[in-house]
């Protein structure tokens, strides 16, 4: 069989005669497939999109600076009043978590490649902090209140020890991607000037890392900051900001909203909407950032 | 680490020995010594990075012990039936708690069932079908649904899926009702909130997982086997299927059992939408009930034994999505292995 290709045949001739030559059931077959991973596509598009189409429409209206601090009615069916004490919680107890679980991650991913290496030990609380990333957000609200909540009382910070908890093995793990990503050249050229590994990790490592840490950093953030199961058995509730971090209940965005999901009334539905609306709205803009600061440092190592 | 303080000259020696290439210390050979105290400074960050890396072992064996302990009082009283008896009545000191793990179990099943032929096709489209200007955005989408909140996810499916799916399932049981094998399994008493509903749910939140995850490892296959394949002639079709499943296979698995272990340690979204009605039915269309979604539901209110059965159920919660994440992560890492080895 000669086929007619001169160098002038376009691509899509070439095709055209490629397929004549392939049986019809393999191009049948292969027409499926593809069908199939286009439509795999489009049908993730759904979900996403009703989802915070319903969310807008729901939450935007609800939006405002008054929502946002304004007290909470004391009546749940009440339409009066915000979410202020709610957002206001979220931060605290949001950024008291990251407080303690950035500097335990960030130290944690510096022995596992700094020191740790291929050690037994390095090794398996490697593995560890892997398998610590799937136990179920439940299980460390329940964890908390066995070994806080029971001794301490309901407290913000019992509900930040949870989210630190959670965020802790992310931080390691990721961490350690972007150490591991820094060339072994910037180490040797630091021991070279007579730094020492302490500074050489603090003055060069760190910083040459520093923009993917902290975009993997931000990203834990933002999925501790929806995270309700470890909130709700260990901070309680109020319905005025209360901030102290160590002693009184307080509440959070992602816990009003399972309160208030489930209630009968319009107004609470409606509320819940619209925490839903700043929730998600905190959450894209701290995953925004992620992404600006992880692309400039990109940027910065390509350059 | 060598004893330094012993014989500080040998220490040094020692000391470089011991560390991996590209360490420091050359300075203490050279007699251009630092200060006795930098020395010191060294190991004290060591140390503490040691006792950073250590909180995750130290935090996963408090999580064991605690909420074991809390829950041994339910635990004495019911014993080993715990897991296999499906009389739970905590009024009367009963908890048998099967029903929990079955619904457990059946929404997970449910929602990989759906999540991995859509996850699998995504990872596919990304790789070998995507216009290279749609990558990115189908990598940006794929993260905005892993970002949005279970919480939020639970909102939408209890105030708008669980009211506009409830005439789909009346109508699917409608047709299928007199038909021998599927009147068993989509049959039964339809409602919004159901073992259905918390798995569609759930499925919506582990594709980005399992997408990402076969994503990657379907990026692992190297060129030369796809091109291989198309010299032969293959379509693209034959070529995934010559190529990219046998080589990601393992990794796929690994990727799908992450995902299960996502779904069954789930919580809040499934708490709204799945009936809150313990029972062990076939009928996927019935409320039901599941370990963490009973568990959200009930803890505010209970105390004494109920709560200890509680925590109980949350120690069989723990033990089983552990189980599977550790299965999942070692398929994983044997993945990695193989790909680095090659």
């Amino acid at each position: 069989m000669t086929l007619p290709l001169t160098p002038e045949t376009s691509d899509a001739e070439v095709r055209s005669i490629l397929e004549a030559s392939i049986a019809r059931s393999r191009s049948v077959k292969d027409r499926i497939a593809t069908v199939w991973m286009w439509g795999s596509f489009l049908v993730l598009l759904v979900p996403l999109g009703a989802v915070i189409f319903y969310v807008v429409q729901m939450g935007a209206s609800q939006f405002s600076f008054d929502f946002l601090t304004t007290d909470l009615p004391v009546v749940t069916r009440s339409a009066a009043g915000g979410i202020g004490p709610v957002v206001y919680g979220t931060l605290l107890i949001t950024g008291a978590a990251t407080l303690m679980a950035v500097p335990l991650g960030v130290l944690g991913a510096i022995y596992l490649h700094e020191y740790g290496g291929n050690r037994r030990l390095a090794v398996v609380i490697r593995f560890l902090s892997d398998v610590m990333t799937g136990v179920p957000s439940i299980v460390m609200g329940l964890f908390i209140y066995t070994i806080w909540v029971l001794v301490f009382g309901l407290s913000a910070f019992a509900g930040a020890l949870g989210l630190a908890c959670l965020m802790l093995p992310v931080i390691i793990r990721s961490t350690e991607e972007m150490l591991r990503l820094v060339p072994d050249d910037l180490r040797q050229a630091s021991y070279a000037l007579g730094n020492r590994r302490w500074r050489t990790i603090l003055t060069v490592v760190l910083p040459a890392a520093f923009g993917g840490i902290m975009s993997g950093i931000i990203l834990a953030v933002a999925r501790a900051a929806g995270e309700t199961a470890p909130l709700l058995f260990t901070i309680g509730v109020v319905t005025a900001p209360n901030p102290n971090l160590f002693s009184g209940s307080n509440t959070a965005l992602s816990t009003q909203i399972f309160a208030n999901a489930q209630s009968p009334y319009e107004n609470a539905q409606n509320r819940a909407w619209g925490a839903a609306f700043t929730l998600i709205l905190l959450v894209f803009v701290l995953t925004v950032i992620a992404r600006v600061v992880a692309g400039r440092y990109a940027r910065k190592r390509g350059g | 680490m060598p004893d330094r303080s012993a014989d500080p000259e040998t220490g040094a020696r020692v000391s470089l020995l011991e560390r991996r290439p590209g360490g420091g210390g050359n300075a203490d050979l050279t007699g251009l010594r630092s200060s006795r105290g930098a020395g010191r400074g060294d190991a004290v960050f060591g140390w503490i990075a040691l006792g950073a890396g250590i909180t995750v072992l130290a935090v996963l064996g408090l999580i064991a012990l605690s909420t074991t302990k809390e829950a041994l009082p339910a635990f004495q009283q019911q014993g080993p039936s715990f897991v296999w008896s499906n009389d739970w009545n905590p009024n009367q000191g009963k908890f048998g708690a099967l029903a929990f793990i079955y619904g457990t179990v059946l929404v997970s099943f449910i929602a990989i069932l759906l999540s991995v032929p859509v996850s699998l096709g995504i990872a596919l489209f990304t790789n070998e079908v995507a216009p290279r200007r749609l990558r990115r955005a189908i990598t940006y989408v794929v993260d905005l649904l892993a970002a949005i909140p279970s919480v939020v996810y639970g909102l939408w499916g209890l105030l708008v899926l669980a009211p506009a799916i409830k005439p789909v399932y009346e109508s699917i049981a409608g047709t299928v009702g007199s038909w021998p094998v599927l009147s068993a399994v989509l049959g039964g008493k339809p409602d919004g909130k159901s073992f259905m509903t918390a798995g569609i749910i759930l499925a919506i939140m582990i594709t980005p997982i399992i997408t990402s995850l076969s994503r990657e490892v379907i990026a692992t296959v190297p060129a030369q086997q796809r091109e291989a394949a198309m010299a032969l002639g293959a379509t693209r079709w034959e070529m995934i299927r010559a190529s990219v499943i046998p080589w990601s296979r393992s990794g796929i698995v690994g990727a799908v059992m992450l995902g299960l272990g996502r779904a069954m340690g789930e919580t809040i979204a499934a708490a709204l939408v799945i009936g809150s009605s313990a029972q062990i039915t076939l009928q996927v269309f019935d409320p039901g009930d599941a370990m963490p979604a009973y568990i959200a539901n009930q803890f505010g209110e209970a105390s004494g034994t109920f709560r200890s059965a509680l925590i109980g159920l949350g120690v069989v919660l723990f033990a089983i999505t552990i189980a599977v994440n550790l299965t999942a992560r070692s398929v994983v890492t044997r993945f990695d292995l193989r790909t680095k080895g090659v």
